[in-house]
């Protein structure tokens, strides 16, 4: 089993968020970048499909070269390999179609992603691969099960869960549940040593399609003062809710 | 030229998001000079949408729709959206419009812009504002093609009544069979959808344990709320991971956001921070929760919340 995994290059989430070139542009000034926090659950759930059922695992990211930390630390978790498709990420359907068109030349059987990206939060680009391939598609994924080349997976839905079947290849998008917190995995030490000497295959993009473009960006408005109730009288807090913020 | 919107139902019965979606449909199309016309899938009765404003239903009705696959729904909103020379197609999030909506958008070879928490700013270029960095910012993004889905932000725009007397039509769709089957579905019985919830009471690491959580739940059920909790609650097995907001987990919008015994770290307030009224709860007047909220009480919640109980039952008569 070929198993493709998309990593995700984002800020650290506790970064606090600025914008350059008047608004037009993010400021990466001083951020830190980790693997998308979805997709370290789709890399962990990856891991015990190779340690267990003996899966190959390819990293994959489309980005320029500062991006390759983030694929060595997927390395050093333990995939077996890692392609950076060397370009700007210009928006979902771009790197869509760059993931496809690797998923698709390497035959991969199972292609995960995360369900969301946390810096664009787009939550596209896994289904548009899923659809640019013609193949199943499954969201917001918190259980898979792969037996040959049929796959069972468990999805959220509003109020609930799901489980479907479908034959591979297929692509899912993962989130937090696809494994336990504590089987996250963090780099050991030999594992970065092993990293080092993986192959990182960089290719260059084909084709160049997009179908929208990020012009102008805004924080949102700082909220005015907090008004404090005391301790003493909470009845007045019921009174505040129902009467002026009229909420219950 | 019209403006398709898809109204979601569950079980035959419209969910609260389809409103939503029906009001900001209707606003859009007036602006574009475009004709307003909802599609359901499987929903009982059309009725209930008139009251939002639009005139006009396609109601589908299909047994193989009733489980649901992303290509088979993709490939019948693309079915009505040509029928009526839709150029746009608006929807609420929700888990299966998330899901189906990119395979919507390469079908019927649409722009594609979800987390969209407004009108367009303008329709020359076609620009619409987002959520970006998991609430941290707004964008403005310019869609490019022809054709366009909106995914719309649930509780961004609101539900909006104006009344029209309206009429329907059956529509026959052929869907391509599903390319999943589904095996078992397992609903939270009894419980407010969170996604859904009007009013959310939250509550964090202060609460001490997984045992105290009656006195959260039991305010919950007065106010007819939802229950949610910080990541390491969830982490910890206190709660299940369905109630996690923030930036790992559910991006909240209700009415009305408790959070108590919660610090208000930046990734727990990215999640909920575009809720209308915020009230923080906890016993450390520096916690950061105070700047994201409305409305708050420095005190301890084993004391404060009892209180707060028999005020809302009194105010509930
Ligand atoms: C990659 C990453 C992603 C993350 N994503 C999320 C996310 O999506 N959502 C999220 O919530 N967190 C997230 N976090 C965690 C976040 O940084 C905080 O650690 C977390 O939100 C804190 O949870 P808490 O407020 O429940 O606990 P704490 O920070 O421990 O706060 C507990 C609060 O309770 C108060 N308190 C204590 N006793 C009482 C009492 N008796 N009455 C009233 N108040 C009391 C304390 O004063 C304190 O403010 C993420 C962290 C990382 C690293």
């Amino acid at each position: 089993m070929k198993v493709l995994v998309c990593i995700g290059h984002v800020p650290d989430t506790t970064s606090k968020i600025n914008f350059a070139n008047n608004d037009t542009e993010f400021d990466s000034n001083g951020i830190q970048y980790v693997i998308n926090p979805h997709d370290e659950f789709t890399l962990a759930r990856a891991m015990f499909l190779k340690e267990k059922q003996g899966a190959s695992l390819t990293v994959v990211n489309v980005g320029p070269s500062t991006t390759e930390t983030t694929l060595r630390k997927s390395l050093a978790i333990g995939a077996d390999n890692a392609i950076r498709i060397n370009a700007e990420p210009k928006d979902s359907l771009f790197v869509a179609q760059q993931i496809a068109k690797v998923a698709k030349d390497g035959a991969y059987d199972l292609v995960m992603a995360g369900k969301e990206s946390i810096d664009y939060n787009g939550g596209m680009v896994p289904g548009l691969m899923a659809s640019i391939l013609g193949v199943p598609f499954v969201n917001a994924v918190v259980g898979v099960d792969v037996d040959g080349d049929k796959i069972s997976v468990t999805r959220e839905i509003d109020g609930g869960k799901e489980t479907v079947s479908a034959t591979l290849p297929v692509v899912i998008a993962g989130q937090k549940g696809l494994v336990k917190e504590e089987e996250l995995r963090i780099p050991n030490m030999r594992g970065i040593m092993m990293a080092r000497k993986k192959p990182l295959t960089v290719v260059e993009p084909d084709g160049d399609f997009t179908m929208t473009e990020f012009v102008k960006f805004e924080k949102p408005e700082v909220k005015s003062a907090c008004k404090m109730v005391s301790a003493d009288n909470v009845g007045e807090l019921i009174d505040l809710l129902h009467n002026e913020a009229k909420a219950i | 030229m019209s403006v398709l919107i898809y109204a979601e139902s569950w079980n035959g019965k419209f969910k609260k998001t389809s409103f939503e979606a029906i009001s900001y449909g209707v606003d859009l199309a007036s602006k574009m000079d475009s004709e307003a016309i909802a599609l359901t899938i499987n929903a009982e009765s059309v009725e209930e949408l008139y009251k939002y404003g639009v005139a006009k239903v396609i109601s589908v009705k299909n047994d193989s729709l009733k489980s649901f696959a992303t290509n088979s729904f993709a490939g019948v909103v693309k079915e009505v959206a040509d029928s009526i020379s839709a150029h746009t197609i608006v929807m609420l999030a929700s888990s299966n419009v998330n899901s189906f909506a990119p395979s919507l958008s390469i079908e019927w070879d649409a722009s594609l812009a979800t987390g969209v928490i407004a009108e367009p700013a303008s329709f020359e270029p076609f620009t619409v504002n987002r959520k970006v960095f998991s609430n941290k910012a707004h964008a403005d993004v310019v869609l490019s093609k022809e054709n366009k889905v909106l995914v719309v932000a649930q509780n961004s725009f609101g539900v909006i009544e104006n009344e029209v007397s309206g009429s329907s039509e059956e529509f026959n769709v052929s869907p391509s069979d599903g390319n999943v089957s589904v095996e078992s579905t397992e609903m939270a019985s009894g419980k407010v959808n969170l996604m859904d919830a009007e009013i959310v009471v939250s509550a964090g690491r202060g609460m001490k344990s997984g045992d105290n959580w009656a006195m959260i739940e039991e305010m919950a059920d007065l106010l007819g709320a939802g229950t949610a909790c910080s990541k390491p609650v969830s982490d910890i097995g206190w709660r299940s991971h369905e109630e996690h907001v923030g930036q790992t987990g559910k991006n909240i919008a209700p009415n009305l956001y408790f959070a108590i015994g919660i610090s208000g770290a930046i990734q727990h307030v990215a999640g909920v921070n575009s809720s209308k009224v915020i009230v923080a709860i906890n016993t450390d007047e520096e916690a950061p929760i105070f700047k994201a909220a409305d409305y708050g009480i420095v005190g301890d919640a084993f004391k404060v919340v009892p209180e707060l109980i028999e005020k809302i039952r009194t105010l509930k008569g």
